[in-house]
């Protein structure tokens, strides 16, 4: 495909692995977090792990959407599903993610219409297309996908489209990377910055990274060329002792990020005091809701949710996994309580998180050689 | 340099990992969802958990395409069922008629027998305009034509309007096992050559795009057809080398190759770069997230042969009307066993797991 197979171009990978084999210290050990699950979801598509020394670990971030969803939020949105004569749609992930009492996909088996979408506008589309019935749209996502909620419910005003609501589950990236960076036990050398968040939000937000816990960041495209050229420019700053956010995605990303898009979010949107991430327990501002002015759209205050909060089972141990303070088989439920076909935490919920993978594809990481 | 040392407590865990994923799967869900149907792991619980079991003889135990019977001394039958539950009914490049015949057929073809008859039955929606069904009874007499088959019995039952989205058709087939080769989903052995017959995802993106709903524009045909061309060529060329053929449908061509490497307790190396996909398809895959080697074929075949008979396997393949564009795509290792390895176009190397979940319902 025009413009994409230049960055999956197999002679230059070599060229860039090449690179980071030279940069790396031998003896040392690397650990750097992809924030963004778009990363994860290359690394594993491409192979890229492959092409790294052994001794350069990629820890897998909190950055999948789907994953940091906790298991009341999903019973909320069960709650919403079951009401009669409700659509209630979402992406196709989300389905799939357990609550306390099964998923979404369960709840459709049980009668509940529940619609995989592609995109809020479909969900919006389908409202419009049967007006005697309510549609839910459960957004979810970073600052990626928040602007298109915005814009989809602001569309829904401006079309007095009346059946349409949104369950607000969006998140923001800077206050987990700050809570994962406030704990004491934290093991990871640098980042590579979240490509498509930085599109909307910038550079900028991602400067305390570096000035306030000396620790490199590079924002980094998609295509696993991006992903590489990101390692060899952390591994660069940690060999040279510097710590700097350098944007690796030029052709896309701005510095000052997109300033229309920040603005239609401040409209629709304001933050939540706090909000639960799944793993990670709460984070204060972490979390988005709808603005007082979008209040009528707002499927939590049309319909009421039970709120409920489930605690995360004690033994999971998300959190230390995605801090690098352990790895997933060191957590006490890893392969036994937890497995993919009946995940506990986050990072064994979507096939790219960290437990996940390595329950599935993990001895194959051994084959590779360390420095 | 050296592999790095695995603690006796992290080799502990991947000895569960192992045990865990040798077992037989269980089917301990409480409800049927739509991945039951998707032709990935949960399908497979359903089958092996359940299926296999309750019904357990020697034949169905082998989980092929179709059921052997035996019949006095000959070779005896292949029997299939297969029921079509597409949405929309008419796609580009097909119907669900056409697929209703073509999959059946397939199913007989693939495990080595030549089709001979098929059973129809209908399940038709009250209220269902009788020029639709007759522009499909058309394209099953024609499809049947095509392969070389009969239909010899059927049944049609009507159900309330609301139900059936217009019409499933159930076909089951009979074909005579051909004494060509013995085929066996257990049968792979290392340095076995994976073949394919051509470009895959073509049906599945063609319905993708026919419901509509991705707002794409792309012209992209099923590609369901007869494969029993394809397959007699291969038994004529390398009939004794060929150790085991299967149709990539539902779960694509991942999918087949996953099932296959675990019954046989093998594992496959495959190479991304050789496999072929049409640029329309591998570009709606792309916008779309989905994995091409996991999309459905109707007219696509994956056959197992040993080294000896690969080449003149892949020479009477291409020159099969259809097939011009088969590849070599990988080929049978030994370890780790049951698991797909990829080496991906951009030089890492990563294991193709089988499908989990549903990416798209309805599909055949």
């Amino acid at each position: 495909m025009k413009f994409v197979d230049e960055f999956r171009d197999a002679e230059l990978g070599q060229a860039v692995a090449g690179e980071i084999l030279s940069l790396v210290e031998p003896g040392r050990h690397y650990k750097l977090m992809e924030v963004c699950g778009g990363h994860t979801h290359s690394i594993y598509k491409y192979g890229v792990d492959d092409l790294l020394p052994v001794n350069v670990e990629l820890v897998h971030g909190p950055g999948c959407p789907v994953c940091v969803i906790p298991m009341g939020r999903v019973d909320d949105g069960i709650a919403l599903a079951q009401i009669d004569g409700v659509i209630f749609t979402c992406f196709g992930d989300m389905m799939r993610v357990p609550g306390s009492d099964g998923s979404l996909l369960d709840a459709k088996a049980q009668g509940a219409d529940v619609r995989m979408v592609y995109s809020p506008l479909d969900a919006l589309r389908i409202a419009k297309q049967n007006p005697e019935r309510e549609v839910i749209f459960f957004a979810i996502g970073f600052e990626t996908t928040a602007p298109s909620t915005a814009l989809t419910l602001k569309r829904a005003r401006a079309e007095g489209v009346s059946n349409f609501t949104c369950m607000c589950s969006h998140v923001t990236i800077v206050p987990p990377l700050r809570a994962l960076l406030e704990s004491p036990d934290l093991r990871l050398d640098g980042f590579i910055g979240p490509g498509h968040v930085s599109t909307i939000v910038g550079a900028r937000p991602f400067e305390f990274i570096p000035a306030d816990y000396g620790k490199p960041v590079v924002i980094a495209g998609f295509e696993p060329l991006d992903i590489l050229q990101a390692i060899a420019m952390i591994l660069r700053q940690l060999a040279a002792g510097a710590s700097s956010v350098e944007n690796q995605y030029t052709r896309v990303v701005p510095y000052e990020g997109n300033r229309r898009a920040l603005e239609v979010m401040a409209e629709v949107f304001e933050l939540r005091p706090h909000f639960e991430w799944r793993g990670l327990g709460f984070i204060s501002h972490s979390g988005l809701k709808l603005s007082d002015a979008y209040a009528d759209l707002d499927a939590e205050r049309r319909f009421g949710v039970p709120g409920v909060r489930v605690a995360d089972p004690k033994a999971c141990q998300c959190g230390e996994v995605l801090k690098g303070v352990i790895k997933p088989w060191e957590c006490k439920v890893f392969g036994t309580a937890c497995t993919p076909e009946r995940p506990i935490g986050t990072c064994m919920v979507s096939s790219e998180g960290a437990c996940a993978a390595y329950y599935n594809f993990g001895r194959f990481a051994r084959e590779r050689e360390v420095v | 340099m050296s592999t790095p040392p695995i603690s006796d407590r992290e080799q502990k865990i991947l000895g569960i990992i192992e045990t865990a994923r040798g077992k037989r799967a269980r089917f301990r869900d409480e409800q049927i969802t739509m991945s039951h149907g998707a032709g990935g792991k949960a399908t497979q619980t359903l089958i092996e958990g359940l299926f296999v079991p309750a019904f357990g003889g020697a034949a169905l135990a082998q989980m092929a395409d179709a059921g052997a019977v035996e019949l006095g001394d000959g070779p005896g039958i292949a029997l299939t069922t297969d029921s079509y539950v597409v949405k929309p009914l008419r796609f580009p490049g097909g119907s669900i008629g056409e697929l209703a015949v073509n999959g059946t057929v397939n199913d007989l073809a693939v495990a080595g027998a030549r089709p001979i008859a098929l059973s129809l039955s209908l399940i038709l929606e009250e209220g269902l305009a009788s020029d639709v069904l007759r522009a499909e009874v058309d394209a099953i007499a024609a499809a049947a034509s095509a392969a070389g088959v009969e239909i010899v019995a059927g049944d049609t039952k009507v159900v309330e309007k609301g139900h059936a989205d217009g019409m499933y058709i159930c076909t089951a087939g009979v074909g005579r096992r051909d004494r060509r080769a013995t085929l066996s989903p257990s049968g792979l052995q290392p340095g076995d050559r994976i073949l394919l017959s051509g470009p895959i995802g073509e049906h599945g993106t063609a319905i993708m795009l026919a419901r509509d709903e991705f707002e794409l524009d792309a012209t992209v045909e099923s590609d369901t057809c007869s494969l029993w061309p394809a397959v007699d060529a291969l038994l004529d060329a390398a009939g004794p080398h060929l150790r085991c053929m299967r149709d990539a449908t539902r779960g694509g061509v991942a999918s087949v190759l996953n099932e296959l490497a675990r019954a046989s307790s093998v594992s496959m190396l495959v190479q991304e770069a050789s496999i072929p996909v049409a640029p329309a398809v591998a570009g709606a895959a792309e916008i779309l997230g989905i994995d091409p080697m996991y999309v459905a074929n109707e007219g696509k075949l994956v056959a197992f042969v040993a080294p000896d008979g690969a080449r003149q396997a892949l020479a009477a393949l291409t020159a099969v009307p259809g097939c011009e564009d088969a590849v070599e795509i990988g080929e049978v290792r030994t370890e780790p066993p049951g698991m797909v390895l990829v080496q991906t176009s951009f030089g890492g190397r990563r294991v193709m797991d089988q499908l989990v979940g549903d990416p798209l319902p309805r599909i055949c």
